[in-house]
């Protein structure tokens, strides 16, 4: 008996020390990511001005800023979002709600498995061969906004996905035992029902073609660019113009690394300082995504 | 009633595009890293590709051997499992056992944030930040070495290395935990001897997705590994990856159907397989656990 | 006999047989339903009751693999709802079905009982107002929700839950109405509301109720159908039917010697 009592102390002290190295180990990346932020703020912070954001890349450290990476970035996720929200909802909802189980199916969801786990540079390579030699597009804004849009489409239909499949078939059978088509059960239920999820799995994707940077190298943006995209206004009619989406641009993480490959330290600091402004907008549209996930499970309790 | 239907049809059949366009994108990866390398390898032998030891395709005498590309590759991965591995597996016992629910709850989402960084992000960490610390350390260590991106990457993939294994575990039946505890076992006993053997094949995925990861990461070891194609395991020396190699490339001003165009392709495919064939273990790992209970 | 004792079919289901791809779930069911009555199926559970009810409004037609084989005739039109030339949206339309478990839509309530409306295309806010208010006077719901037609249909209570999912089954003026077990997730009290609710609503609809409680039946039934293994064992008037059944297997049944 006391062989026992010993062995159970024994076997309960193990217990705690697990227990104490699971939680240490569980912390390891927050507080790595912790002390990121900070190291990345000590040294960027200083940068951080209205010149900074509103000024080209430039020659001269001090002077260079990062207008024309962040109107690029804002270009390019808006070219993303509209090609990979479509895409990504659409090809969501018919794999939950239309496909039958067959061979066609199992395929495709291998297939989108499979696509969530291909390098990003290898979508690059997709979109140097495709969009900029093939299609003619160039080493443009549309080209890389595709980039990224077949990039995320995953994560868009995996999530949109996961959001459908929550919604009991209850819900469903009572729509069409009252006569709605599959549409009608889809537009007035499927999607209202869904939408947090989904727009959690949009915002997901697009915070993180923000941060993408090797496919955008691979298809050729350019480094230094120090001037704008046409405007997408014009004064004649139809007053909008898309000439934008064929001109030369540069993102938020190629400026950065860019600056971080040159040797001079005061170039370091300009690239902490994009670091920072793309952190910050990464985590906000994380946060975001949290938010929406959190509020909308608190509406519908299933 | 028929144009209801005609709606109905013309709704379905732009879903479904939708749908299949994925596959499109497949074949579409594949016919343009086939077709571009097919003309890489009209000039050089896949042979001397695959058993080269030296890949100097810029210089003046170019020699194309992938070698020195692949073990940077694996050099990398295996310092960043080293870290995600334990770490990873250790968290995910913990979260899945041991922690309340609650903290799980508040815990995962801070998780995933670590995946949301921008990898340039990790680059610039890697190089100016651990790598001095390292060389404090490591007196020898070069300033752009593959120790510390590798490190970095493994942070990286932590939680996702975890969220899957958590899943895993949580997919093990309670009264198979149960039957555990009611023979006198602790958390740490159940842990190690019931729940991770039942829930093996989901961890296996897990692994095997994270070392996918791995080997496709691209912005921190293009930042901080340097852009030396070494053929050697030493991960205090500056080597290169096949991501890096695109990535150098690509930053120069390589003209469409040159050879040195070509090597970027041929680098690709041999990354695009090596990933095709660990995505596809990894799915069907997870599927068998899937089916498991 | 029992043909001549109904006077008029609301619908007819003839040599009806049932297969889950190769489960022969239903076989050969031959069975009336008077017009204006309640017509109730009893038998031990995996019967085959609901497969039958589910029949009545295609929803079978949503899940691969099921096929249908014999008819099911709706009068007075004569048609055979079964048939593969029959939209099962149509035929959704004209005959509705309340489930074993209230599935109310997380909408307002309003937007729950109105919706059967717009599927059809309705979108005028008067007429809306009106069904809806119609409906749920006729679910006798409308008392306790009337100040507060915006509410979540979430808020309600179960009870009140499963009399809205019937105001919305009844807001499209449906020729038939299908229960299925539809107090089998509730309480006494609003056990007997519902089925007060049934007896008053006869008036107007055809009724077709599964239930796995005998009481339930025999008190709000006019005919009831006994079900096993997927054959209809007997078919009967209720009072008949439990006081003195034809078949052996009825009888074993209602006195409770299996089940």
């Amino acid at each position: 008996m006391e062989d026992i009592k010993k062995k159970i102390k024994e076997n309960e002290l193990k217990d705690h020390i697990f227990a104490i190295i699971g939680l240490m180990s569980t912390f390891v990346g927050l507080i790595l990511l912790f002390v990121l932020f900070v190291d990345l703020f000590i040294d960027g912070a200083p940068r951080l001005s209205y010149k900074f954001l509103t000024s080209f890349p430039s020659r001269f450290p001090d002077e260079a800023g990062i207008l024309s990476a962040l109107v690029g970035t804002f270009l390019v996720m808006l070219v993303t979002a509209f090609a990979a929200i479509p895409l990504g909802v659409g090809a969501g909802i018919y794999l939950e709600e239309y496909a039958r189980k067959n061979w066609l199916t199992n395929i495709l969801e291998i297939n989108i498995s499979n696509l969530a786990g291909v390098p990003s540079i290898i979508y690059g390579l997709l979109a140097l061969g495709l969009f900029v030699y093939f299609f003619r597009l160039g080493e443009s804004i549309l080209t890389g906004g595709l980039a990224l849009a077949l990039l995320i489409l995953p994560i868009v239909i995996m999530s949109t996905r996961e959001a459908i499949r929550a919604i009991p078939n209850s819900i469903r059978e009572a729509s069409y035992a009252l006569g709605a088509t599959k549409w009608q059960t889809v537009q007035w239920h499927i999607l209202p029902y869904s939408i947090g999820g989904i727009l959690t799995g949009i915002i997901i994707g697009l915070s993180r073609a923000i941060g993408e940077t090797a496919p955008i190298i691979t298809v050729g943006a350019l480094t230094f660019i120090a001037f704008l995209p046409t405007s997408p206004f014009s004064s004649d009619f139809p007053f909008l113009s898309f000439k934008w989406l064929l001109d030369p641009f540069t993102v938020l993480p190629i400026q950065m690394f860019n600056w971080v490959s040159r040797p001079q330290k005061e170039f370091h600091l300009n690239a902490a300082a994009a670091g920072i402004i793309l952190m910050v907008m990464t985590l906000i549209m994380n946060a975001l995504a949290i938010y929406i996930r959190y509020r909308f499970r608190k509406k519908i309790k299933w | 009633m028929l144009k209801k239907k005609i709606k109905e049809n013309i709704i379905e059949t732009s879903l479904f595009l939708c749908a299949i366009f994925s596959i499109f994108i497949t074949v579409s990866i594949v016919i343009v890293l086939s077709y571009e390398s097919f003309g890489f390898f009209k000039k050089i032998p896949i042979i001397e590709f695959l058993t080269g030891t030296e890949w100097t395709p810029l210089f003046a005498e170019p020699k194309f051997g992938i070698l020195p590309l692949v073990t940077g590759t694996l050099l990398i991965t295996f310092i960043a499992l080293l870290v995600a591995l334990p770490v990873g597996l250790i968290t995910a016992v913990y979260l899945s056992e041991y922690a309340p629910h609650k903290f799980r709850e508040t815990v995962k989402p801070m998780l995933e944030l670590l995946e949301a960084v921008p990898t340039v992000v990790y680059g610039y960490f890697a190089l100016l930040f651990l790598t001095p610390i390292l060389q404090k350390i490591i007196p020898d260590l070069a300033g752009f070495n593959a120790l510390s991106p590798g490190i970095i990457i493994g942070i990286m993939i932590i939680p996702y290395v975890s969220s899957v294994s958590e899943d895993a575990m949580r997919a093990v039946p309670m009264h198979i935990r149960e039957g555990s505890y009611a023979m006198g076992a602790t958390k740490f006993q159940t842990a190690f001897k019931v729940i991770i053997p039942a829930a093996f094949s989901g961890i296996a995925a897990a692994f095997i997705m994270g070392i996918s990861r791995a080997i496709g990461e691209t912005m921190v070891v293009a930042i901080a590994a340097g852009m030396m194609p070494n053929f050697t395991a030493n991960p205090f020396e500056p080597i290169q990856t096949l991501t890096a190699y695109i990535v150098q490339v690509s930053l120069g001003d390589v003209p469409h159907g040159t050879i040195e165009y070509q090597t970027i392709f041929a680098a690709g495919i041999t990354l695009f397989f090596m990933t095709l064939i660990l995505n596809i273990i990894g799915y069907w790992l997870k599927k068998r656990i899937r089916e498991l209970y | 006999m029992i043909e001549k004792s109904i006077k008029t079919l609301k619908a007819e289901s003839k040599s009806l047989n049932f297969f889950y791809g190769t489960l022969h779930a239903l076989k050969n069911v031959s069975m009336p339903l008077e017009i204006n009555k309640v017509t109730a199926l009893i038998g031990p559970s995996g019967c085959g009751k609901t497969t039958f009810l589910r029949c009545f409004n295609r929803m079978h037609d949503l899940y691969p693999h099921n096929r249908y084989e014999g008819e099911i005739i709706l009068y007075p039109d004569t048609i055979n709802i079964l048939s593969p030339s029959v939209d099962p949206i149509e035929v959704r339309m004209r005959i509705s079905m309340v489930f074993q478990k209230p599935n109310p839509f997380p909408k307002s309530i309003y937007e729950n009982v109105a919706y059967g409306l717009k599927v059809r295309g309705i979108r005028n806010k008067k007429t809306l107002d009106e069904k809806v208010e119609k409906s749920l006077r006729g679910a006798a719901l409308w008392d306790e929700v009337k100040d507060r037609l915006n509410n979540s249909a979430f808020d309600l209570s179960g009870g009140q839950q499963q009399r809205l999912c019937i105001a919305r089954a009844l807001a499209t003026d449906p020729e038939i109405l299908l229960f299925d077990e539809p107090t089998s997730a509730l309480d006494p009290i609003a056990t007997s509301k519902i089925e007060e609710l049934i007896i008053e609503l006869k008036k107007r609809v055809t009724i077709l109720i599964v239930t796995h409680n005998m009481q339930q039946a025999a008190r709000i039934s006019d005919w009831t159908g006994f079900m096993m293994l997927g054959e209809l064992i007997e078919f009967d008037k209720t009072d008949k039917l439990f006081t003195a059944p034809a078949e052996k297997l009825t009888e074993d049944y209602i006195t409770g010697r299996f089940g």
